[in-house]
């Protein structure tokens, strides 16, 4: 069934090649997918419904509409790949035409959700040097089998002189994979609660469009009865106690679906591949030519127990669906060997001892964490002398002023920066601490930032621009010297020309 | 990294100013801006009269601060606005109460574009955007003379189309 075109391009690279269709199995799997979507809803159906034949008739009318979007897809769709270049054509009614130059191409990520995997398929989705800009998918096909999208992304990654057929049976060397024990980092993240959130507000949601009535379901109502005739603490007890256990287990779920499987391998075409997922599965190859740096984030919850994420500083991957994730949740520890493992380095940068700033740092990160919990207390306090609010209002805010002062504490801890070899060492952050490590060679530019207060302080924002993942990583408050000579070092020549020696000064300034 | 000389390092200014009309412009846009605030609440005094005499407060405070913000916003602006090109670099420094100064090198320029706006016409004004691969590192000239901008944009292209590479 699957017909493996035989990699013409490269071993003879004909002017004209031939166009390709997506696989044809598509006809079944995006209807497929849009219906896996909808499972919850037939549940839902199924256990409050009353069976309503009219609906059930608007529900064949969709899933007719969305086949045909599926077939039309299909039919408008060609691809093709020549020396040059990769052409997409597509749309019926808005006709697109998409080429990219083949050595533009930075990453590739393969996409299979369930219903591609049942029938052997994957999404592939090409990235460029360009800046992604949101919404915007790029060039992708969704979808060919996976075999051709395994051929794909090693055709498109190569570079075109390599001989790429001895390779594509080499192994990549595992740089890092799953360890079970890292499951317990997965109830600091968050995402239990945001998963328990959305399942809720999903469920409520259908439940309302489908005027489904959960209050004649049984059980339901038995505990909100119980519930209600209990004492206050019990019931708040009770129901924080409910929505942990569901959080605790929600993230686990999300852990596992996500990561599930998960391998950082390099290849031996010179990219580093991630593969994870349980339902969907993701591939995603880096160029490692382009890899511009790495990221260790760390979130609060996720730092106090010892934890962190790794994702890539590169250019062609989109913000959205954690593409440039390296590292899910893991220790500490092994996040800045994956970090260094990556780089190709012996020491981890991200891991290096930072410079600490200033202390005129510190007063700027208690201003600006205490102020804004000051306004309202002031406002609050007012309005309660005026008579016009209880006084409790602002007794509540006035608590808030320690946890201020203390995450402003904790920005300053943070704050630091290093200058190794060959990258540019950043941290910043409480509620999530970032590390970044950026290839000195990949800064394209550097914005220096100085407001009112900071020149009064002696400090500058130094902010280094790059064409790869956030597109500027910044340095906090740093005494001006010491900020001009960090941006002076790490680029040699541009900042130069614009630099002058305050002789009168002789103070040290390192 | 300690920093080898033992003098303080220091920026200095670019050493172009931009066209003195900016402070005509800056001051019109402060102007629009500051009237968009003011006439609602005019009309709303003249519609309501007899109100009570607090109204009066969040209209003086806006008087208070167009006329400051007005009067002092394009002096100043003009004092740090400066810019300058080298065949290496590009850079600026912006602003008032906040200040910015932006460098892209010329061997990372991906696009130099001009704009006019309506009153930079009126006025014979263009600004110079300069951009380079990265989202957040346009570099912008506001408010050059238009003959200046041209004589710019043309220095920048030459220079950008005989470097190699696609600068990223």
């Amino acid at each position: 069934m699957t017909e493996l075109p035989v990699a013409p391009e490269l071993v003879d690279p004909s002017p004209v090649a031939d166009w390709h269709r997506l696989d044809v199995r598509m006809l079944i799997v995006k209807p497929l997918n849009e219906l896996l979507g909808l499972i919850p809803v037939f549940i839902g159906l199924l256990v409050f419904g009353n069976g309503d034949r009219w609906r059930a008739f608007v529900g064949v009318a969709v899933v007719v509409f969305i086949v045909g979007l599926g077939f039309l897809h299909w039919v408008t769709t060609r691809y093709r790949i020549t020396r040059d270049q990769v052409e997409l054509h597509t749309g019926l009614v808005v006709r697109k035409r998409l080429a990219v130059p083949r050595d533009r191409i930075r990453t590739a990520d393969l996409t299979a959700k369930l219903g591609h995997r049942i029938f052997g398929l994957s999404a592939i989705r090409v990235g460029t040097g360009q800046h992604e800009k949101a919404g915007d998918d790029g060039l992708t096909l969704d979808a060919v089998s996976s075999a051709e999208a395994d051929r794909l992304r090693q055709v498109l990654l190569s570079r075109a002189s390599e001989p790429s057929t001895a390779e594509e049976s080499t192994p990549g060397v595992v740089l890092s994979q799953l360890v079970p024990a890292w499951f317990r980092f997965a109830p600091l993240t968050l995402s239990g609660l945001v998963a328990v959130g959305t399942t809720f507000g999903v469920l409520t949601n259908y439940a309302q469009e489908l005027e489904l009535r959960p209050a004649a379901f049984g059980p339901l109502l038995d505990t909100v009865k119980w519930l209600r005739e209990s004492p206050i603490a019990v019931t708040i007890g009770v129901l924080t106690a409910v929505v942990l256990v569901l959080a605790v287990f929600g993230s686990l779920v999300v852990y596992l679906v996500q990561f599930w499987g998960y391998r950082l391998t390099r290849e031996a075409d010179g990219t580093v591949r991630v593969r994870r997922g349980l339902l969907t599965t993701r591939s995603v190859s880096v160029e490692e030519q382009r890899l511009r740096g790495v990221e260790v984030q760390q979130p609060l919850l996720l730092r106090a127990g010892g934890g962190a994420r790794c994702t890539a500083v590169t250019t062609g991957l989109g913000r959205k669906g954690e593409s440039s994730l390296l590292l899910p949740p893991a220790p500490v520890g092994e996040a800045h060997r994956v970090a260094a493992e990556v780089l190709h380095v012996e020491d981890c940068p991200t891991s290096a001892p930072l410079r600490h700033h200033p202390w005129t740092a510190l007063r700027r990160r208690l201003v600006r964490g205490v102020v804004p919990v000051l306004l309202p207390i002031a406002l609050l306090g007012g309005l309660a002398r005026a008579g016009v609010l209880p006084n409790w209002p602002w007794e509540i805010t006035v608590v808030l002023l320690p946890v201020a002062a203390l995450l402003g504490w904790d920005r300053y801890r943070n704050l630091g920066h290093v200058l190794t070899e060959r990258y540019l060492v950043a941290r910043s952050g409480s509620l999530v601490r970032e590390t970044v490590a950026l290839q000195r060679t990949g800064i394209i530019g550097w914005r220096l930032h100085r407001s009112f207060f900071q020149r009064r302080a002696g400090l500058v924002t130094v902010v280094a621009t790059t064409a790869a993942g956030d597109g500027a990583y910044q340095v906090i408050d740093v005494a001006e010297a010491d900020g001009l000579a960090l941006a002076d070092a790490a680029v040699p020549e541009l900042l130069r020309p614009f630099l002058v020696h305050d002789e009168a000064d002789v103070r040290s300034a390192g | 990294m300690s920093v080898s000389t033992s003098a303080q390092l220091r920026l200095r200014a670019p050493r172009h100013r931009v066209s003195r009309k900016s402070i005509t412009l800056w001051t019109l846009h402060a102007l629009i801006g500051w009237l968009v605030l003011l006439i609602p609440q005019v009309v709303a005094l003249i519609v309501v009269r007899g109100g009570p005499a607090w109204q009066l407060v969040p209209l003086l405070a806006t008087l208070v601060l167009a006329i400051a913000h007005t009067l002092v916003m394009p002096q100043w602006r003009y004092r740090v606005h400066r810019w300058e090109s080298t065949p290496e670099a590009v850079c600026t420094l912006t602003g008032w109460f906040n200040q910015e100064w932006r460098v892209a090198p010329v061997s990372r320029i991906q696009t130099v574009d001009t704009k006019r706006g309506p009153l930079q016409q009126l006025l014979g004004l263009a600004t110079v955007t300069v951009t380079t691969a990265s989202a957040a590192g346009p570099v912008q000239i506001e408010g050059l003379d238009h003959d200046v901008a041209m004589r710019l944009v043309d220095e920048l292209t030459t220079t950008t189309q005989a470097t190699p590479g696609d600068a990223t």
